[in-house]
Protein backbone atom coordinates (compact mmCIF):
# COMPACT_ATOMS: atom_id res chain seq x y z
CA UNK A 1 0.00 0.00 0.00
CA UNK A 2 2.62 2.63 0.93
CA UNK A 3 4.48 1.82 -2.35
CA UNK A 4 1.38 2.45 -3.98
CA UNK A 5 0.76 5.59 -2.48
CA UNK A 6 4.35 6.86 -2.45
CA UNK A 7 4.21 6.10 -6.56
CA UNK A 8 1.30 8.58 -6.63
CA UNK A 9 2.89 11.32 -4.68
CA UNK A 10 5.95 11.32 -6.95
CA UNK A 11 4.06 10.44 -10.11
CA UNK A 12 2.46 13.67 -9.55
CA UNK A 13 5.67 15.67 -9.07
CA UNK A 14 7.19 14.19 -12.80
CA UNK A 15 3.64 15.38 -13.96
CA UNK A 16 4.12 18.63 -11.77
CA UNK A 17 7.76 19.15 -13.08
CA UNK A 18 7.12 18.56 -16.59
CA UNK A 19 9.46 16.28 -17.24
CA UNK A 20 10.95 16.18 -20.38
CA UNK A 21 11.35 12.31 -20.41
CA UNK A 22 7.15 12.31 -19.75
CA UNK A 23 6.89 15.09 -22.28
CA UNK A 24 8.54 13.21 -24.23
CA UNK A 25 6.90 10.06 -24.73
CA UNK A 26 3.40 11.68 -24.11
CA UNK A 27 4.31 13.68 -27.40
CA UNK A 28 5.39 10.66 -29.32
CA UNK A 29 1.92 8.68 -28.33
CA UNK A 30 -0.14 12.00 -29.48
CA UNK A 31 1.83 12.13 -32.82
CA UNK A 32 1.62 8.44 -33.33
CA UNK A 33 -2.34 7.99 -32.61
CA UNK A 34 -2.85 11.11 -34.15
CA UNK A 35 -1.79 10.61 -37.22
CA UNK A 36 -2.94 7.05 -37.57
CA UNK A 37 -6.21 8.67 -36.59
CA UNK A 38 -5.90 11.15 -39.61
CA UNK A 39 -5.26 7.95 -41.56
CA UNK A 40 -8.06 5.56 -40.51
CA UNK A 41 -10.59 8.51 -41.40
CA UNK A 42 -9.50 9.70 -43.97
CA UNK A 43 -9.56 6.17 -45.33
CA UNK A 44 -12.77 5.10 -43.31
CA UNK A 45 -14.75 7.57 -43.79
CA UNK A 46 -15.48 7.14 -47.26
CA UNK A 47 -15.72 3.15 -46.81
CA UNK A 48 -17.93 3.27 -44.15
CA UNK A 49 -20.52 6.03 -46.37
CA UNK A 50 -20.10 3.59 -49.57
CA UNK A 51 -21.13 1.25 -47.99
CA UNK A 52 -23.78 3.07 -46.11
CA UNK A 53 -25.34 4.55 -49.18
CA UNK A 54 -24.33 2.16 -52.57
CA UNK A 55 -25.87 -1.10 -53.04
CA UNK A 56 -23.12 -3.34 -54.32
CA UNK A 57 -21.87 -7.40 -54.74
CA UNK A 58 -20.07 -8.46 -51.30
CA UNK A 59 -21.81 -5.36 -49.46
CA UNK A 60 -22.93 -7.97 -46.53
CA UNK A 61 -20.20 -9.49 -46.36
CA UNK A 62 -18.17 -6.11 -45.82
CA UNK A 63 -20.39 -4.84 -43.32
CA UNK A 64 -19.77 -8.03 -41.45
CA UNK A 65 -15.82 -7.51 -42.40
CA UNK A 66 -15.94 -3.99 -40.63
CA UNK A 67 -17.44 -5.06 -37.03
CA UNK A 68 -15.48 -8.45 -37.07
CA UNK A 69 -12.57 -6.37 -37.28
CA UNK A 70 -13.58 -3.85 -34.67
CA UNK A 71 -12.56 -6.67 -32.57
CA UNK A 72 -9.36 -7.21 -33.91
CA UNK A 73 -6.49 -8.28 -31.65
CA UNK A 74 -4.34 -5.80 -31.49
CA UNK A 75 -1.43 -8.66 -30.98
CA UNK A 76 -2.71 -10.30 -33.75
CA UNK A 77 -1.98 -7.34 -36.05
CA UNK A 78 1.41 -6.43 -34.31
CA UNK A 79 2.34 -10.30 -34.94
CA UNK A 80 1.07 -10.06 -39.15
CA UNK A 81 2.86 -6.48 -39.89
CA UNK A 82 5.59 -7.84 -37.99
CA UNK A 83 6.02 -10.47 -40.44
CA UNK A 84 5.42 -8.48 -43.43
CA UNK A 85 7.99 -5.51 -42.10
CA UNK A 86 10.29 -7.56 -41.11
CA UNK A 87 13.73 -8.16 -42.84
CA UNK A 88 12.73 -11.22 -44.30
CA UNK A 89 9.13 -10.43 -44.72
CA UNK A 90 7.76 -8.85 -48.24
CA UNK A 91 8.33 -5.02 -47.45
CA UNK A 92 11.43 -5.73 -45.19
CA UNK A 93 12.98 -3.63 -47.55
CA UNK A 94 11.36 -0.66 -47.04
CA UNK A 95 13.14 -0.82 -42.95
CA UNK A 96 9.96 -0.14 -40.92
CA UNK A 97 10.25 -2.54 -38.52
CA UNK A 98 11.46 -0.72 -34.66
CA UNK A 99 9.91 2.90 -36.08
CA UNK A 100 7.22 5.29 -35.61
CA UNK A 101 6.39 4.58 -38.81
CA UNK A 102 5.31 1.12 -37.76
CA UNK A 103 3.29 2.02 -35.24
CA UNK A 104 1.45 4.62 -36.79
CA UNK A 105 0.32 1.92 -39.15
CA UNK A 106 -0.12 -0.77 -36.65
CA UNK A 107 -2.61 1.34 -35.28
CA UNK A 108 -4.52 2.90 -38.19
CA UNK A 109 -5.36 -0.77 -38.84
CA UNK A 110 -6.64 -0.72 -35.78
CA UNK A 111 -8.46 2.70 -35.97
CA UNK A 112 -9.60 1.81 -39.61
CA UNK A 113 -12.80 -0.73 -39.11
CA UNK A 114 -13.87 1.39 -35.99
CA UNK A 115 -14.39 4.74 -38.06
CA UNK A 116 -15.47 2.98 -41.20
CA UNK A 117 -17.95 0.33 -38.89
CA UNK A 118 -19.28 3.43 -37.04
CA UNK A 119 -19.33 5.88 -39.92
CA UNK A 120 -21.55 3.08 -41.89
CA UNK A 121 -24.20 2.83 -38.82
CA UNK A 122 -23.73 6.29 -38.50
CA UNK A 123 -25.06 7.23 -42.31
CA UNK A 124 -27.83 3.79 -42.62
CA UNK A 125 -28.90 5.60 -39.69
CA UNK A 126 -30.15 9.00 -41.52
CA UNK A 127 -33.68 9.30 -42.24
CA UNK A 128 -33.73 8.23 -46.22
CA UNK A 129 -36.05 10.75 -47.12
CA UNK A 130 -32.70 13.45 -46.72
CA UNK A 131 -31.38 11.50 -49.46
CA UNK A 132 -34.55 11.72 -51.76
CA UNK A 133 -35.11 15.56 -50.62
CA UNK A 134 -31.25 16.89 -51.57
CA UNK A 135 -31.93 14.79 -55.28
CA UNK A 136 -35.13 16.58 -55.69
CA UNK A 137 -33.45 20.04 -55.17
CA UNK A 138 -30.61 18.65 -57.97
CA UNK A 139 -28.20 17.85 -55.70
CA UNK A 140 -25.43 15.55 -57.98
CA UNK A 141 -24.88 11.79 -56.25
CA UNK A 142 -21.68 12.93 -54.82
CA UNK A 143 -23.20 16.14 -53.23
CA UNK A 144 -25.81 13.29 -51.84
CA UNK A 145 -23.23 11.97 -50.17
CA UNK A 146 -22.12 14.84 -47.82
CA UNK A 147 -25.05 15.68 -47.33
CA UNK A 148 -25.98 12.71 -45.54
CA UNK A 149 -22.73 12.59 -44.00
CA UNK A 150 -23.08 15.76 -42.53
CA UNK A 151 -26.71 14.55 -41.12
CA UNK A 152 -24.64 11.79 -39.88
CA UNK A 153 -21.56 13.94 -38.30
CA UNK A 154 -22.74 13.40 -34.63
CA UNK A 155 -22.64 9.73 -35.19
CA UNK A 156 -19.16 10.38 -37.23
CA UNK A 157 -17.44 12.05 -34.94
CA UNK A 158 -18.35 9.57 -31.96
CA UNK A 159 -16.86 6.76 -34.10
CA UNK A 160 -13.66 9.12 -34.71
CA UNK A 161 -12.89 10.20 -30.60
CA UNK A 162 -13.48 6.39 -30.25
CA UNK A 163 -11.10 4.79 -32.51
CA UNK A 164 -8.68 7.50 -30.59
CA UNK A 165 -9.91 6.03 -27.74
CA UNK A 166 -8.59 2.66 -28.55
CA UNK A 167 -5.58 3.73 -30.54
CA UNK A 168 -4.42 5.95 -27.59
CA UNK A 169 -5.19 2.85 -24.42
CA UNK A 170 -4.03 0.22 -27.21
CA UNK A 171 -0.20 -1.23 -26.31
CA UNK A 172 -0.41 -5.28 -27.97
CA UNK A 173 0.32 -4.05 -31.50
CA UNK A 174 2.90 -1.09 -31.02
CA UNK A 175 5.03 -3.04 -28.68
CA UNK A 176 5.83 -5.47 -31.23
CA UNK A 177 6.30 -3.12 -34.15
CA UNK A 178 7.71 -0.24 -32.54
CA UNK A 179 10.38 -2.40 -30.47
CA UNK A 180 9.87 0.01 -27.57
CA UNK A 181 12.75 1.72 -28.26
CA UNK A 182 13.88 4.78 -25.75
CA UNK A 183 13.25 8.21 -26.77
CA UNK A 184 12.12 6.88 -30.34
CA UNK A 185 9.09 4.18 -30.13
CA UNK A 186 8.48 4.45 -26.41
CA UNK A 187 4.93 5.95 -25.86
CA UNK A 188 2.73 5.50 -22.43
CA UNK A 189 1.17 2.97 -22.84
CA UNK A 190 4.68 0.73 -23.71
CA UNK A 191 5.93 2.68 -20.92
CA UNK A 192 3.72 1.65 -18.19
CA UNK A 193 4.08 -2.25 -19.06
CA UNK A 194 7.79 -1.86 -19.26
CA UNK A 195 8.24 -0.04 -15.80
CA UNK A 196 5.58 -1.87 -13.90
CA UNK A 197 7.71 -5.31 -14.84
CA UNK A 198 11.00 -3.35 -13.49
CA UNK A 199 9.09 -2.34 -10.56
CA UNK A 200 9.10 1.47 -10.65
CA UNK A 201 5.79 2.88 -10.26
CA UNK A 202 6.81 6.66 -10.17
CA UNK A 203 6.63 6.94 -13.97
CA UNK A 204 4.14 4.44 -14.93
CA UNK A 205 1.65 5.44 -12.56
CA UNK A 206 2.46 9.36 -13.84
CA UNK A 207 1.68 7.58 -16.95
CA UNK A 208 -1.62 5.89 -15.85
CA UNK A 209 -3.14 8.65 -14.36
CA UNK A 210 -2.05 10.92 -18.21
CA UNK A 211 -3.98 8.54 -19.78
CA UNK A 212 -6.89 8.47 -17.55
CA UNK A 213 -6.41 12.23 -18.18
CA UNK A 214 -6.57 11.80 -21.63
CA UNK A 215 -9.39 9.32 -21.91
CA UNK A 216 -11.66 11.27 -19.37
CA UNK A 217 -11.58 14.21 -21.55
CA UNK A 218 -12.29 12.23 -25.17
CA UNK A 219 -15.12 10.96 -22.76
CA UNK A 220 -16.08 14.42 -22.25
CA UNK A 221 -15.97 15.51 -25.80
CA UNK A 222 -18.06 12.40 -26.71
CA UNK A 223 -20.57 13.11 -24.42
CA UNK A 224 -20.88 16.71 -25.35
CA UNK A 225 -20.89 16.34 -28.89
CA UNK A 226 -23.53 13.47 -28.40
CA UNK A 227 -25.71 15.85 -26.30
CA UNK A 228 -25.38 18.95 -28.50
CA UNK A 229 -26.55 16.38 -31.14
CA UNK A 230 -29.49 15.22 -29.24
CA UNK A 231 -30.46 18.66 -28.32
CA UNK A 232 -30.54 19.88 -31.94
CA UNK A 233 -32.51 17.26 -32.71
CA UNK A 234 -34.78 17.52 -30.70
CA UNK A 235 -34.16 14.70 -28.45
CA UNK B 1 -40.48 30.85 -67.25
CA UNK B 2 -42.60 27.65 -67.84
CA UNK B 3 -41.22 24.01 -68.28
CA UNK B 4 -43.54 21.96 -70.72
CA UNK B 5 -43.36 18.57 -69.52
CA UNK B 6 -45.14 15.85 -72.17
CA UNK B 7 -45.17 12.09 -70.86
CA UNK B 8 -46.23 9.61 -73.51
CA UNK B 9 -47.05 5.39 -72.76
CA UNK B 10 -45.63 5.12 -69.32
CA UNK B 11 -45.87 2.21 -67.71
CA UNK B 12 -44.56 1.38 -64.36
CA UNK B 13 -44.86 -1.71 -61.61
CA UNK B 14 -43.81 -2.59 -58.13
CA UNK B 15 -43.51 -6.26 -57.52
CA UNK B 16 -45.51 -7.08 -60.98
CA UNK B 17 -48.33 -4.82 -59.88
CA UNK B 18 -48.45 -2.07 -62.62
CA UNK B 19 -49.22 1.26 -60.94
CA UNK B 20 -49.26 3.66 -63.98
CA UNK B 21 -50.35 1.99 -67.29
CA UNK B 22 -49.81 3.38 -70.88
CA UNK B 23 -50.41 6.94 -68.65
CA UNK B 24 -49.75 9.82 -71.07
CA UNK B 25 -50.56 13.87 -70.60
CA UNK B 26 -48.58 17.13 -71.50
CA UNK B 27 -48.17 19.75 -68.89
CA UNK B 28 -47.92 23.64 -69.80
CA UNK B 29 -47.64 26.62 -67.59
CA UNK B 30 -50.33 26.86 -65.14
CA UNK B 31 -51.59 24.85 -62.09
CA UNK B 32 -52.64 21.32 -62.07
CA UNK B 33 -54.31 19.62 -59.58
CA UNK B 34 -53.85 16.11 -59.42
CA UNK B 35 -56.30 13.85 -57.72
CA UNK B 36 -56.87 10.12 -56.85
CA UNK B 37 -57.37 7.54 -54.31
CA UNK B 38 -54.34 6.32 -52.15
CA UNK B 39 -52.37 3.98 -54.15
CA UNK B 40 -53.92 5.06 -56.85
CA UNK B 41 -50.24 6.22 -58.36
CA UNK B 42 -50.22 9.86 -57.76
CA UNK B 43 -46.95 10.08 -56.41
CA UNK B 44 -45.24 7.32 -58.72
CA UNK B 45 -46.48 9.71 -61.25
CA UNK B 46 -44.55 12.85 -59.32
CA UNK B 47 -41.54 10.84 -58.87
CA UNK B 48 -41.40 9.85 -62.43
CA UNK B 49 -41.38 13.49 -63.76
CA UNK B 50 -39.09 14.81 -61.37
CA UNK B 51 -36.61 11.90 -62.23
CA UNK B 52 -36.76 10.60 -58.85
CA UNK B 53 -37.96 7.03 -60.59
CA UNK B 54 -37.89 5.11 -63.78
CA UNK B 55 -40.75 4.61 -66.01
CA UNK B 56 -40.90 0.37 -66.94
CA UNK B 57 -41.52 1.63 -70.01
CA UNK B 58 -42.57 5.59 -71.93
CA UNK B 59 -40.75 8.59 -73.02
CA UNK B 60 -40.61 11.43 -70.97
CA UNK B 61 -39.83 15.24 -73.59
CA UNK B 62 -38.81 18.38 -71.60
CA UNK B 63 -39.30 21.41 -73.87
CA UNK B 64 -38.42 24.98 -72.44
CA UNK B 65 -38.89 28.36 -73.40
CA UNK B 66 -36.12 29.47 -71.71
CA UNK B 67 -32.03 28.29 -72.01
CA UNK B 68 -32.76 27.69 -75.88
CA UNK B 69 -28.93 25.93 -76.44
CA UNK B 70 -29.45 23.04 -74.14
CA UNK B 71 -30.12 20.03 -76.19
CA UNK B 72 -33.12 18.95 -74.04
CA UNK B 73 -34.75 21.35 -75.57
CA UNK B 74 -34.52 19.90 -78.72
CA UNK B 75 -36.76 17.07 -77.65
CA UNK B 76 -32.85 14.98 -77.26
CA UNK B 77 -33.56 13.98 -73.80
CA UNK B 78 -36.25 11.01 -74.85
CA UNK B 79 -35.71 7.41 -73.18
CA UNK B 80 -37.21 3.96 -73.72
CA UNK B 81 -36.23 2.08 -70.58
CA UNK B 82 -33.45 2.94 -68.93
CA UNK B 83 -31.16 1.84 -65.94
CA UNK B 84 -30.83 3.23 -62.49
CA UNK B 85 -27.34 3.95 -63.67
CA UNK B 86 -28.48 6.52 -65.97
CA UNK B 87 -30.20 8.35 -63.80
CA UNK B 88 -27.03 10.20 -62.64
CA UNK B 89 -25.98 11.24 -66.18
CA UNK B 90 -24.73 14.92 -66.15
CA UNK B 91 -27.21 15.73 -68.52
CA UNK B 92 -30.32 14.31 -66.34
CA UNK B 93 -28.45 16.29 -63.35
CA UNK B 94 -29.08 19.57 -65.92
CA UNK B 95 -32.79 18.96 -66.26
CA UNK B 96 -33.01 17.67 -62.41
CA UNK B 97 -31.88 20.79 -61.53
CA UNK B 98 -34.68 22.82 -63.35
CA UNK B 99 -37.59 20.93 -61.87
CA UNK B 100 -37.74 20.00 -58.43
CA UNK B 101 -40.63 18.06 -55.96
CA UNK B 102 -42.28 18.96 -52.80
CA UNK B 103 -41.68 15.51 -50.69
CA UNK B 104 -44.92 14.76 -48.84
CA UNK B 105 -42.46 14.43 -46.05
CA UNK B 106 -40.33 17.30 -46.74
CA UNK B 107 -37.19 15.92 -45.03
CA UNK B 108 -35.09 18.93 -43.18
CA UNK B 109 -31.92 18.77 -42.98
CA UNK B 110 -30.55 18.86 -39.13
CA UNK B 111 -29.12 22.41 -39.59
CA UNK B 112 -30.67 26.11 -39.76
CA UNK B 113 -33.80 27.29 -41.07
CA UNK B 114 -31.76 29.79 -43.37
CA UNK B 115 -29.69 26.98 -44.46
CA UNK B 116 -31.94 24.50 -45.12
CA UNK B 117 -33.75 26.86 -47.67
CA UNK B 118 -29.78 28.13 -49.51
CA UNK B 119 -29.26 24.61 -49.72
CA UNK B 120 -30.20 24.44 -53.69
CA UNK B 121 -28.08 27.62 -54.51
CA UNK B 122 -24.87 26.49 -52.52
CA UNK B 123 -24.94 23.12 -54.62
CA UNK B 124 -25.46 24.98 -57.51
CA UNK B 125 -21.59 26.75 -56.73
CA UNK B 126 -23.75 30.38 -56.17
CA UNK B 127 -21.73 33.01 -54.14
CA UNK B 128 -22.63 33.93 -50.57
CA UNK B 129 -24.42 37.38 -51.20
CA UNK B 130 -26.23 35.95 -54.20
CA UNK B 131 -27.59 32.94 -51.79
CA UNK B 132 -28.39 35.37 -48.62
CA UNK B 133 -30.43 38.01 -51.04
CA UNK B 134 -32.31 35.70 -52.60
CA UNK B 135 -33.07 32.95 -49.19
CA UNK B 136 -33.90 35.82 -47.37
CA UNK B 137 -36.50 37.44 -50.03
CA UNK B 138 -37.89 33.74 -49.97
CA UNK B 139 -37.99 33.07 -46.35
CA UNK B 140 -39.98 36.43 -45.94
CA UNK B 141 -42.42 35.28 -48.68
CA UNK B 142 -43.31 31.97 -46.63
CA UNK B 143 -42.76 33.88 -43.63
CA UNK B 144 -40.62 32.34 -42.31
CA UNK B 145 -37.53 34.83 -41.88
CA UNK B 146 -38.07 35.76 -38.01
CA UNK B 147 -36.38 31.72 -37.55
CA UNK B 148 -33.79 31.54 -40.28
CA UNK B 149 -31.33 31.02 -37.27
CA UNK B 150 -33.70 28.56 -35.92
CA UNK B 151 -32.85 24.67 -36.23
CA UNK B 152 -35.27 23.63 -39.01
CA UNK B 153 -35.93 20.39 -36.69
CA UNK B 154 -37.88 22.07 -34.09
CA UNK B 155 -40.39 23.79 -36.72
CA UNK B 156 -43.98 22.84 -36.56
CA UNK B 157 -45.25 20.98 -39.33
CA UNK B 158 -46.75 23.66 -40.84
CA UNK B 159 -43.17 25.41 -40.62
CA UNK B 160 -42.06 22.91 -42.30
CA UNK B 161 -43.94 22.59 -45.12
CA UNK B 162 -43.51 26.14 -45.81
CA UNK B 163 -39.76 25.63 -45.38
CA UNK B 164 -40.26 22.75 -47.91
CA UNK B 165 -41.57 25.11 -50.55
CA UNK B 166 -39.32 28.21 -49.56
CA UNK B 167 -36.43 25.22 -50.42
CA UNK B 168 -38.01 24.46 -53.47
CA UNK B 169 -38.84 28.17 -54.59
CA UNK B 170 -35.62 29.82 -54.45
CA UNK B 171 -34.07 27.57 -56.91
CA UNK B 172 -36.90 28.82 -59.06
CA UNK B 173 -38.01 25.61 -60.84
CA UNK B 174 -39.06 25.93 -63.88
CA UNK B 175 -41.76 22.89 -63.36
CA UNK B 176 -42.76 22.62 -59.39
CA UNK B 177 -44.50 19.28 -58.29
CA UNK B 178 -45.77 19.24 -54.77
CA UNK B 179 -47.26 15.85 -53.34
CA UNK B 180 -49.85 16.36 -50.86
CA UNK B 181 -48.32 19.32 -49.28
CA UNK B 182 -51.10 20.19 -47.19
CA UNK B 183 -52.08 16.94 -45.76
CA UNK B 184 -50.38 17.39 -42.53
CA UNK B 185 -51.22 20.73 -41.95
CA UNK B 186 -53.92 23.16 -40.61
CA UNK B 187 -56.39 25.37 -41.93
CA UNK B 188 -54.42 28.48 -41.35
CA UNK B 189 -51.61 26.86 -42.99
CA UNK B 190 -53.47 25.36 -45.38
CA UNK B 191 -54.89 28.69 -46.72
CA UNK B 192 -50.90 30.62 -46.69
CA UNK B 193 -49.30 27.35 -49.04
CA UNK B 194 -52.20 27.86 -51.19
CA UNK B 195 -51.52 31.32 -51.15
CA UNK B 196 -47.67 31.02 -52.00
CA UNK B 197 -48.22 28.48 -54.85
CA UNK B 198 -51.10 30.95 -56.04
CA UNK B 199 -48.20 33.45 -56.36
CA UNK B 200 -45.57 31.65 -57.82
CA UNK B 201 -47.62 30.94 -60.58
CA UNK B 202 -48.48 34.60 -61.20
CA UNK B 203 -45.33 36.14 -60.48
CA UNK B 204 -43.07 33.52 -62.18
CA UNK B 205 -45.62 31.59 -64.53
CA UNK B 206 -44.30 28.62 -63.08
CA UNK B 207 -45.76 24.71 -64.19
CA UNK B 208 -46.94 23.53 -60.93
CA UNK B 209 -48.82 20.04 -60.21
CA UNK B 210 -50.16 19.14 -57.58
CA UNK B 211 -51.14 15.62 -55.81
CA UNK B 212 -54.14 16.42 -53.13
CA UNK B 213 -56.97 14.81 -51.84
CA UNK B 214 -58.61 17.86 -51.31
CA UNK B 215 -61.19 18.48 -54.04
CA UNK B 216 -61.83 22.24 -52.53
CA UNK B 217 -58.08 22.78 -53.08
CA UNK B 218 -58.54 22.56 -56.90
CA UNK B 219 -61.34 25.13 -57.00
CA UNK B 220 -59.40 27.54 -54.53
CA UNK B 221 -55.84 27.02 -56.65
CA UNK B 222 -58.07 27.39 -60.23
CA UNK B 223 -56.03 24.89 -61.60
CA UNK B 224 -56.76 22.31 -64.11
CA UNK B 225 -57.63 18.80 -62.45
CA UNK B 226 -56.68 15.83 -63.53
CA UNK B 227 -57.59 12.14 -62.01
CA UNK B 228 -55.65 9.19 -61.57
CA UNK B 229 -57.87 6.66 -62.69
CA UNK B 230 -56.74 2.83 -63.46
CA UNK B 231 -53.28 3.55 -63.77
CA UNK B 232 -53.85 6.48 -66.33
CA UNK B 233 -54.28 10.31 -66.17
CA UNK B 234 -57.63 11.63 -67.15
CA UNK B 235 -58.41 15.74 -67.14
CA UNK B 236 -61.85 16.65 -65.31
CA UNK B 237 -63.95 19.13 -67.27
CA UNK B 238 -66.70 20.93 -65.61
Amino acid sequence: MDSITEGIRKAFLLIFSLDTELLGIIFLSLKVSGIALVIATITGLPIGALVGLKRFPLRRVTISLMNTFMGLPPVVVGLFLYLILSRSGPFGFMGLLYTPSAMVIAQSILAFPIVASLSHSAIVNVDPIIKQASMTLGATPFQVTLNMMREARYGIISGVIAAFGRVMAEVGAILVVGGNIAGYTRVMTTTIALETDKGNFELAIALGVILLMISLIINMVLHLIQRKGMVKSGI
Amino acid sequence: MSLVLSLTDIWKSYNGKPVLKDCSYSFGAGIYVLMGPNGSGKSTFLRICTLLENPDEGKINYFSDTHLSLPLLRGELKWGVFSENNIFKKRDIELKRRITLLLPRVGVFNTTVFKNAAYGLKIRGMGHDEIEKKVNTVLEFVGLSHKKNHNAIMLSSGETQRLGIARAMVIEPEALFLDEPTASVDQENTEIIENIILNMKEENGSTVIIATHDTSQAERLVGRVLIMQNGKIIEKTF
